[in-house]
């Protein structure tokens, strides 16, 4: 009886911390879901950038003293040039036109950043500690990390940056034509493989600013990008593959599933609940849940 | 403003065009006629660049414009407006209209987007709707619209009367009229033959990858054999 009571007194802060880590995850499942959306390419490599991206955070902070959070300021334009470049002269290169070639391409290219990050970064886990790490923000009901705070609200601000950028510019508008109408793109003068690789570009762009955001309250080593990348899988099917805005509900959805399943059957089947959702939803709305119906 | 002599094309193997001469003169709007798969929109891809011909030249004021790229041309004034429409489905009227002007006539967008909507009054009530919704003539209209907001040079409209019932047909080529009465070049490719010649000053007709017939379309109207093959009279 009083286990009950107490859990039911712990919710609140289970859902309140859910939320915060689902913000991340919401970033970088956006950064899957553009890439998927525009160029229908399943991006296996995405959770080997995105451990690259947290490296280039934790090597700023740890031999420059940058601390994690302006090392965005630095991380996430080199991300978008890494991620350009890659499309532009490797992926859509390679590809040929074939989906399936993608696939192994992507696949071969998070082996090898995987075990170059092994061979250059070791295995080891690594962590850094900054000065506010273990400073708290007091909510009447929850006491949260501040860094985790400050991840929290970072993350959002940097996906209605990404909204603006898709729904009110014109390269926005030229990343939602070329991923309906290539023909008709051309006829108006866009130049399709550039929008092909900013888009691409943008999406690992977003995976830097969550390896920022990420490493004041996670490790990081070679395969800490996976965790992340097949938590992303499921918030984009959840949302609906292509979806920003089902990107950033998902994301908050499986972050608090994660963080209540967790405090319920404990740490580690905690997870359970996030497969739980991802086959609901094949089964009974396989477009997810901001997804357009084909 | 357009000069095209010897023009090959095709795809792969596959030669469809087999010397193709065309000229289109500042001001003009010229017919190019022919029924299905003589190589009409061939014709087209090689002029925008979307595809590479085989030999020949194509010479747009004056300049080669053979293996340039298609935004080049677009940036030259060349503005297509292809068969079938190709309008962007999941974006709204006024962002298919906006996204006209990408890489020409960018800073006088808001002043042409105006006079888009005094030409297509109907689009000013969908503006917000994904073009994807609307009707066939409808959608026709934001594609006219969409080449227009380029301020193009010379604009070709791949068969726009595809698709519409016969009274907006009549509309459609009305609205081509009035456009080239405000001095814009046109080059109109098409199956509906007789409407296409009462509308254009010259026409070309193409047969199996060849112009068979060209002259005033005046002309061509009167033309017995014309008749015969393409009304069966």
């Amino acid at each position: 009886m009083l286990d009950e009571f107490m859990l039911l007194g712990m919710m609140p802060a289970a859902v309140v911390n859910g939320l915060m880590f689902g913000a991340i995850y919401a970033l970088v499942a956006l950064g899957l879901t553009l890439i998927y959306g525009v160029l229908h390419i399943i991006n296996f490599a995405h959770g080997a950038l995105l451990m690259l991206a947290m490296y280039a955070a934790f090597y700023l902070f740890r031999h420059f003293g940058i601390d994690p959070y302006f090392a965005i300021v630095f991380v996430v334009p080199a991300s978008f040039v890494l991620g350009y470049a890659l499309y532009r002269w490797g992926i859509g290169k390679l590809a040929h036109g074939k989906d399936e070639n993608i696939l192994l391409v992507t696949l071969g290219l998070a082996i090898v950043i995987e075990n170059a990050a092994i061979f250059f970064f070791t295995a080891d886990q690594q962590t850094i500690t900054l000065s506010y790490s273990y400073d708290t923000v007091d909510l009447g009901f929850v006491f949260l990390s501040l860094p985790k705070v400050i991840s929290f609200f970072a993350s959002l601000f940097i996906c209605l940056l990404l909204w603006l950028l898709i729904s009110k510019t014109d390269l926005g508008r030229a990343i939602r034509a070329v991923a309906k109408e290539r023909q008709g793109a051309r006829l108006v003068g866009i130049d399709v493989e550039h929008i092909f690789a900013a888009t691409y570009g943008i999406g690992i762009a977003c995976l830097g600013a969550a390896g920022c955001l990420l490493l004041p309250s996670f490790y990081v080593d070679p395969f800490t990008g996976n965790i992340f990348v097949l938590v992303a899988f499921t918030i984009v099917v959840l949302g609906g593959m292509g979806s920003i805005v089902g990107a950033l509900v998902g994301g908050f959805i499986i972050g608090v599933t994660e963080s209540v399943g967790g405090l319920i059957l404990g740490e580690s089947l905690g997870q359970i609940g996030i497969s739980l959702i991802f086959i609901l939803i094949l089964v009974l709305r396989p477009t997810g849940l901001f997804g357009a119906k084909s | 403003m357009l000069e095209i002599r010897g023009l090959e094309a095709g795809y792969g193997q596959v030669q469809i065009l087999r010397g193709i001469d065309l000229d289109i003169a500042e001001g003009e709007i010229i017919a190019v006629l022919g029924s299905n798969g003589v190589g009409k929109s061939t014709l087209n891809n090689n002029i925008c660049g979307l595809y590479k011909p085989f030999a020949g030249s194509i010479r747009f004021l004056g300049n080669d414009i053979i293996g340039q790229d298609p935004k080049d041309i677009v940036s030259g004034g060349l503005i297509q407006v292809p068969e079938g429409r190709r309008i962007f489905p999941n974006l709204s009227v006024l962002e298919n209209l906006e996204i006209g002007s990408y890489r020409r006539g960018k800073s006088n967008r808001k002043k042409n987007l105006e006079r888009m909507l005094d030409i297509f009054p109907r689009l000013r009530e969908r503006l917000s709707q994904a073009a994807g919704t609307l009707s066939g003539g409808e959608q026709q209209m934001v594609a006219i619209g969409r080449g227009l907001m380029a301020e193009p040079k010379l604009l070709i409209l791949d068969e726009p009367s595809l698709g519409l019932s016969p009274l907006l047909v009549e509309q459609m080529f009305d609205l081509i009229k009035s456009i080239n009465e405000g001095g814009l070049s046109i080059v109109l490719v098409e199956q509906n033959v007789m409407q296409s010649l009462k509308l254009a000053d010259r026409a070309y007709v193409i047969e199996n990858g060849v112009v068979t017939l060209s002259g005033p379309a005046g002309e061509l109207i009167e033309n017995t054999e014309l008749k015969k093959s393409y009304l069966g009279i």
